[in-house]
């Protein structure tokens, strides 16, 4: 019937003639109808309440009372608080002062880990840089593969001493921590400037696998340990970010997959939850598609605007 | 007899409950005013008969009685042919790998195609998932050639080789790819020039929103899916977008993902997924 939130407002509004305070009945019709949008999107149901009561004081004020079109200031100011959220403190990539710069790469299965990894070390070799790859998922079939395929591609060197899970090496050998830390030595000693990690996907509830995730971090003492998080997500984004962010810590969100058409609300979600700002966004397949974060774009994304 | 015992707070934990699970805003909607009805109607007195009812809508809901079986049993002298599709990342290929393991163990003869030739490492891992189960892969060494080739060319090496079944593994494409979604409809008419497609599994990622319908909603027009894989359940993701998804396109779920390994794959069973839902 009514496709976007602003149709659904203005529907909401229509009796009203914008004229004196708004009551308590406009005020939770509004919310029901930004609550729903917001769920619909996959924000998260905690943050969403957090959300709408915020809203909902806002809402109160004059500046809705006295508009010409209450529907269309409610979404603005909705807009504006998602923006405010998504938004706040935005910055870019950690380098170290002594280089190489470590950042690694964290998630959950299929997240887009692996193809972050060459799309990142191509982006900054293309900003002058000498990225290296380092290949410490050696439990997904042919992970380290995959990274050294991404490598070729961006025609950045991948250190991978071990083959990991192959059709030749079916058991796992090596060991992610000794090989991230022996990438960071070596990347030391060729001159690469920056060193980063890419490790395997996994799930939150997994203390065996995080504690792993932990000891890699103590290992190579990364300036950033950037949290890649597939945009498609639901209500358990909270859940997950919260896992990797009490197991691991991280300090900068990706949310990959941004060229499909899910909404995205876990965005909201993350930021809301770990205050951990989104620094990019992983658009597609190829090496290239690969962007610095818009909280502008997102929060219409959002809002389906 | 009234409804007086059952608060505002049960039902908005029952909501809450639902909305958590990534059943959707309609779904959830629909279930707690089914609820209330049935209290208004049966005179229920407590949260506990309350959370009763909504198990057994909810079992309700998501239907046992729907077929789930999957075909991998030769016909008219061929083998069973199946494909597996699904947007980026959500374990198909190891799903593939799985469902080798059980037929293999079940004594039939089954054959890999790999028809995922544009992911870096992709025939790799599926061969390597062939090794792991005990199946042949077929597959080609050149970097993005041609899926529907590959899929032609592993359903003709199962044919002479009589197999049971070919298992397609495609490449993950987003739903909102038309190039892509075309390119999968080709792959499956390229096969049918063979064979019939007996089954089209749908993978889908139990971590996934609302999402997942519009997913299962164009992969069904594309290539017309007969069951879905429900994968990485053995997180805190439960997955409800599946109800909506069997409800609104009819298409049962009939594997649930239970982890990385390769006896991780059981077959769905609604009252365990409600159970898990709810909990
Ligand atoms: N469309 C699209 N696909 C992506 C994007 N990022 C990654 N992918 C695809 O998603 C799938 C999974 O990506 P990977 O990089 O292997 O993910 P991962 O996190 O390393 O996975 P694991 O190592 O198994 O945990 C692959 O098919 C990628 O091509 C993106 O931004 N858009
Ligand atoms: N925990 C868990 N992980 C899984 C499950 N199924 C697959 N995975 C993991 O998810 C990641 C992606 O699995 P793949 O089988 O490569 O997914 P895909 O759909 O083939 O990916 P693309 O071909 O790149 O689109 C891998 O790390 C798998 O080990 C599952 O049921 N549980
Ligand atoms: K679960
Ligand atoms: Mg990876
Ligand atoms: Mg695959």
């Amino acid at each position: 019937m009514f496709n976007s939130l602003s149709d659904r407002l203005a529907a909401t509004f229509k009796n009203l003639k914008g004229k004196g305070r708004l009551s308590e009945a406009d005020i939770d019709a509004t919310a029901r109808e930004i609550r729903r949008a917001l769920l619909d999107a996959d924000v998260a149901v905690p943050v969403v309440r957090e959300f709408i009561g915020h809203i909902k004081e806002r809402a109160l004020g004059e500046e809705v009372s006295q508009a010409l079109n209450p529907g269309q200031q409610v979404v603005k100011i909705v807009n504006e608080e998602l923006v405010a959220i998504l938004g706040g403190e935005t910055r870019r990539l950690n380098l170290a002062k002594n280089p190489p710069t470590v950042i690694m790469l964290v998630g959950l299965q299929g997240a887009g880990k692996t193809t972050l990894a060459g799309k990142l070390s191509k982006h900054l070799k293309e900003q002058g840089h000498t990225p290296m790859l380092v290949a410490a998922d050696l439990q997904r079939p042919n992970a380290v593969k995959q990274l050294q395929v991404n490598g070729e591609r961006a025609g950045v060197p991948v250190y991978a001493p071990h083959p990991g899970v192959s059709s030749e090496f079916e058991d796992p050998t090596g060991d992610p921590v000794q090989v991230a830390r022996n990438g960071v030595a070596e990347a030391k000693a060729k001159y690469n400037d920056i060193v980063i990690v890419d490790t395997a996907g996994r799930l939150g509830m997994d203390a065996e696998l995080m504690q792993q995730a932990a000891n890699i971090r103590a290992a190579v003492q990364p300036d950033e340990v950037l949290f890649v998080l597939d945009a498609m997500i639901g209500q358990d984004a909270v859940a997950t970010a919260q896992a990797f962010n009490e197991g691991v810590g991280f300090t900068g969100v990706v949310l990959s997959k941004l060229d499909g058409d899910a909404r995205g609300g876990a965005a909201l979600s993350v930021r809301s939850v770990t205050g951990k700002p989104v620094m990019f966004a992983s658009t597609g397949e190829n090496l290239a598609d690969f962007e610095v974060f818009h909280p502008d774009r997102m929060a219409s994304r959002i809002l389906d605007m | 007899l009234s409804t007086d015992n059952i608060t505002d707070d049960v039902w908005d934990e029952v909501e809450e409950t639902l909305l958590l699970a990534d059943l959707g805003t309609e779904p959830t909607m629909e279930l707690v005013d089914n609820l209330r009805e049935r209290v208004t109607v049966e005179g229920s007195r407590d949260s506990q008969q309350v959370k009763a009812m909504l198990h057994e809508e909810l079992v309700k809901m998501v239907d046992p009685s729907m077929d789930r079986r999957l075909d991998a049993s030769r016909k008219d002298g061929r083998p069973a042919v199946m494909m597996v599709v699904g947007v980026n990342g959500v374990g198909k290929t190891t799903t593939v790998g799985k469902i080798g393991r059980v037929l293999v163990a079940e004594d039939r003869h089954v054959v890999f195609g790999a028809a995922d030739t544009f992911r870096a490492a992709a025939a790799e891992q599926l061969a390597t998932w062939g090794a792991r189960v005990g199946v042949d892969t077929v597959r080609s060494h050149e970097d993005g050639a041609d899926p529907a080739s590959v899929a032609f060319e592993a359903v003709k090496t199962g044919i002479d080789q009589e197999a049971d079944v070919v298992i397609v593994d495609t490449a993950g494409r987003l739903q909102n790819k038309a190039n892509l979604m075309d390119e999968l409809g080709k792959i499956k008419r390229v096969i049918e020039k063979q064979a019939a497609v007996d089954e089209v599994l749908l993978v889908l990622d139990a971590t996934t929103g609302q999402n997942g319908l519009a997913q299962a909603k164009v992969f069904a027009e594309v290539v017309n899916i007969t069951g879905i894989a429900l994968t990485k359940l053995d997180g805190t993701a439960k997955g409800g977008i599946v109800v909506a998804i069997q409800r609104e396109l009819g298409v049962p779920v009939k594997l649930v993902g239970l982890g990385e390994g390769p006896d991780d794959l059981a077959p769905f069973n609604a009252e365990g997924f409600v159970d898990a839902l709810l909990d």
